[in-house]
């Protein structure tokens, strides 16, 4: 599982959260229409022609935001975008109107195959204009700005020139993209890379995941009025050949409680982010991950207390 | 050091062949090589194929155990990669290399089991489409029927076998009773049928899918009673047509060459 955080314009807002849909919670949610901030669904899993998929969402749709995340557009990899693709993303946006829309700094395709998971990039100026130049591309057609998710990682490249807070520094401001800080995966990467999960958000642009730059070629404005900033948990503890630790992203368990205290960290330096719960496999029952998004709106509430008390000092 | 291009190909190479050795490029936190990382994206690629195919054939995977499932899964993963990030697709290929996959051989029936959840699954994400009700055919005489062309729901599939597959399947859904099947009884061909909310499998009268794939080839209702009759006797056109429009079976009818029809 994991918690994705987006922060909100003005704090006078109060802050939500919201959770991975799934296909297992469709009918109690509709049932007990829960108070929840939003639901984000895989796009993929929504591409298909119609049936009872579609007909789910519209109804849950009708009642919530919702926002959109790409999991197939292999941003980072060094072929051209498949444009059919953009193409599907952007008939389910007109359709479907999400608040907002993601992907990641990673790649899923080569050649002919998707290998359906989130694989690495070396951060060099090369993948630097490559990435930078598929952003553009998915802004332009998708007629809006879309937030890139930092990513998990087990590796890094012998080749590397950037860190990855300084290479996704620069994506954000050659593309006015605005970031999701999925701070699952800093816990996961910065364990594999051997950094400091705190350093690691002290070094996040995080100004940009509170007040990114519109795209001045897509123009939006709307879809700003909340920022994500994913924070994630869920994984599995293993050992590399020189017994460093490695932490495997799950997305099978609940948050883990080293994330929720660098989300508690995150959202201190945010200020209230709208947050989300991911939680793939090995799906809880509805009230169980219902109270994982009312936890993190705990922390939120706590954010929001402290700024407030902050602004009335000042 | 190797451009991107080159180095995402040599990435991508070693992915699902553990006989390709990766790229030195691929470091750990010292910068020395870990072919130990490397291998999480392996496992992790792997793993994930074999949880999307379960997820589209779960009473194969049922049927057959974990165990045996997920090393015939990672079988076709390795060999037939999904080719669109929309892995609502991916597996269509996946009956017929059960059908060819040795060690299942003891399972004659498996394949079309496989086959009738594919079709589920297309059925499950077809296109929506309003059916014809039976009020939308009571003004046609039967001189007026026999020149139909009847245009059949976008998720209506046919799965024809030579085995009862069908009540295999039925039995080894989530909530279904194993009992004894007597596979002496003759084959059993599944229609796959629209979902209002939920796939419904039945399984044909004689001659009824080559009744549908007649029609869904576009043939006239005449043309199509022809087809079912030829390849069973015992074919009763009016009792098909009647259950197909109580399923929904049609969206569209169009009147072809009357005159011809006619004459």
């Amino acid at each position: 599982m994991s918690i994705v955080a987006a922060s909100r314009r003005t704090f006078v807002l109060s802050a939500e959260a919201g959770v991975g849909l799934k296909p297992a919670h469709y009918r109690a949610i509709l049932e007990t229409n829960p108070a929840i901030g939003f639901f984000e669904v895989h796009a993929e899993n929504y591409m298909g022609a119609g049936g009872p998929p579609h007909r789910w969402l519209t109804a849950i749709r009708e009642r919530y935001p919702l926002s959109l995340h790409g999991v197939g557009l292999s941003i980072g990899g060094a072929e051209a975008l498949d444009r059919e693709h953009l193409q599907r993303l952007r008939r389910l946006i007109d359709r479907y109107q999400p608040a907002l829309f993601s992907e990641h700094l990673a790649w899923s395709t080569h050649e002919t195959a998707f290998f359906n998971d989130l694989l690495p990039l070396p951060y060099t100026t090369e993948t630097l204009h490559r990435v930078v130049d598929h952003i553009d591309e998915t802004q332009e057609a998708l007629g809006r700005t879309m937030l890139l998710e930092n990513p998990s990682t087990y590796l890094a490249f012998a080749q590397a020139e950037f860190s990855e807070t300084d290479f996704i520094a620069e994506v954000a401001r050659r593309t006015g993209c605005g970031l999701l800080l999925d701070v699952n995966n800093v816990r996961v990467a910065s364990t594999n890379q051997g950094l400091d999960p705190v350093a690691y958000i002290d070094a996040f642009p995080l100004t940009h995941v509170q007040e990114p730059k519109r795209s001045a070629k897509s123009g939006g404005a709307t879809q700003w009025a909340v920022r994500a900033s994913p924070l994630r948990a869920g994984f599995a503890p293993d050992i590399d050949e020189k017994q460093r630790p490695l932490l495997i992203d799950a997305h099978d368990r609940p948050v883990d409680a080293s994330v929720w205290d660098l989300y508690a960290y995150a959202v201190a330096r945010l200020g209230p982010a709208r947050t989300l719960i991911e939680w793939d496999a090995n799906v809880p029952a509805w009230p169980e991950l219902h109270g994982e998004a009312l936890r993190a709106e705990r922390v939120l509430a706590a954010a929001c207390r402290k700024e407030r008390a902050d602004a009335a000092v000042a | 050091m190797p451009p991107w291009p080159e180095l995402q190909r040599a990435f991508a190479a070693a992915l699902l062949n553990p006989a390709v050795e990766p790229s030195r490029e691929f470091v750990g936190p010292d910068r020395e090589a870990s072919e130990r990382r490397f291998a999480v994206y392996r496992n992790n690629v792997v793993v994930g194929l074999i949880d999307a195919i379960g997820d589209n054939f779960p009473v194969t995977r049922r049927i057959v155990g974990e165990d045996f499932f997920r090393a015939m899964a990672r079988a076709y993963v390795t060999a037939e990669p999904p080719r669109s990030p929309v892995l609502l697709d991916y597996g269509e290929t996946f009956p017929d290399f059960v059908a060819a996959f040795e060690p299942a051989d003891p399972l004659p029936y498996l394949a079309d089991v496989a086959r009738i959840e594919r079709a589920w699954t297309e059925a499950y994400h077809a296109a929506d489409a309003q059916p014809l009700t039976a009020e939308a055919f009571a003004p046609l005489t039967p001189c007026d029927a026999v020149g139909l062309r009847l245009l059949v729901h976008p998720s209506l599939r046919v799965v024809r076998s030579r085995l009862p597959a069908v009540t295999v399947w039925r039995m080894n859904v989530a909530d279904g009773v194993p009992k004894s099947v007597d596979f002496e009884a003759g084959g059993e061909d599944g229609l796959v049928l629209p979902p209002e909310a939920d796939v419904e499998v039945r399984v044909c009268a004689p001659g009824g899918a080559e009744f549908v794939d007649a029609l869904a080839a576009r043939l006239t209702l005449a043309e199509a009673a022809e087809a079912a009759l030829r390849a069973d006797d015992r074919f009763d056109l009016s009792a098909n047509l009647v259950a197909l429009i109580a399923m929904g079976a049609f969206v569209g009818a169009e009147e072809v060459n009357r005159k011809a029809t006619s004459n």
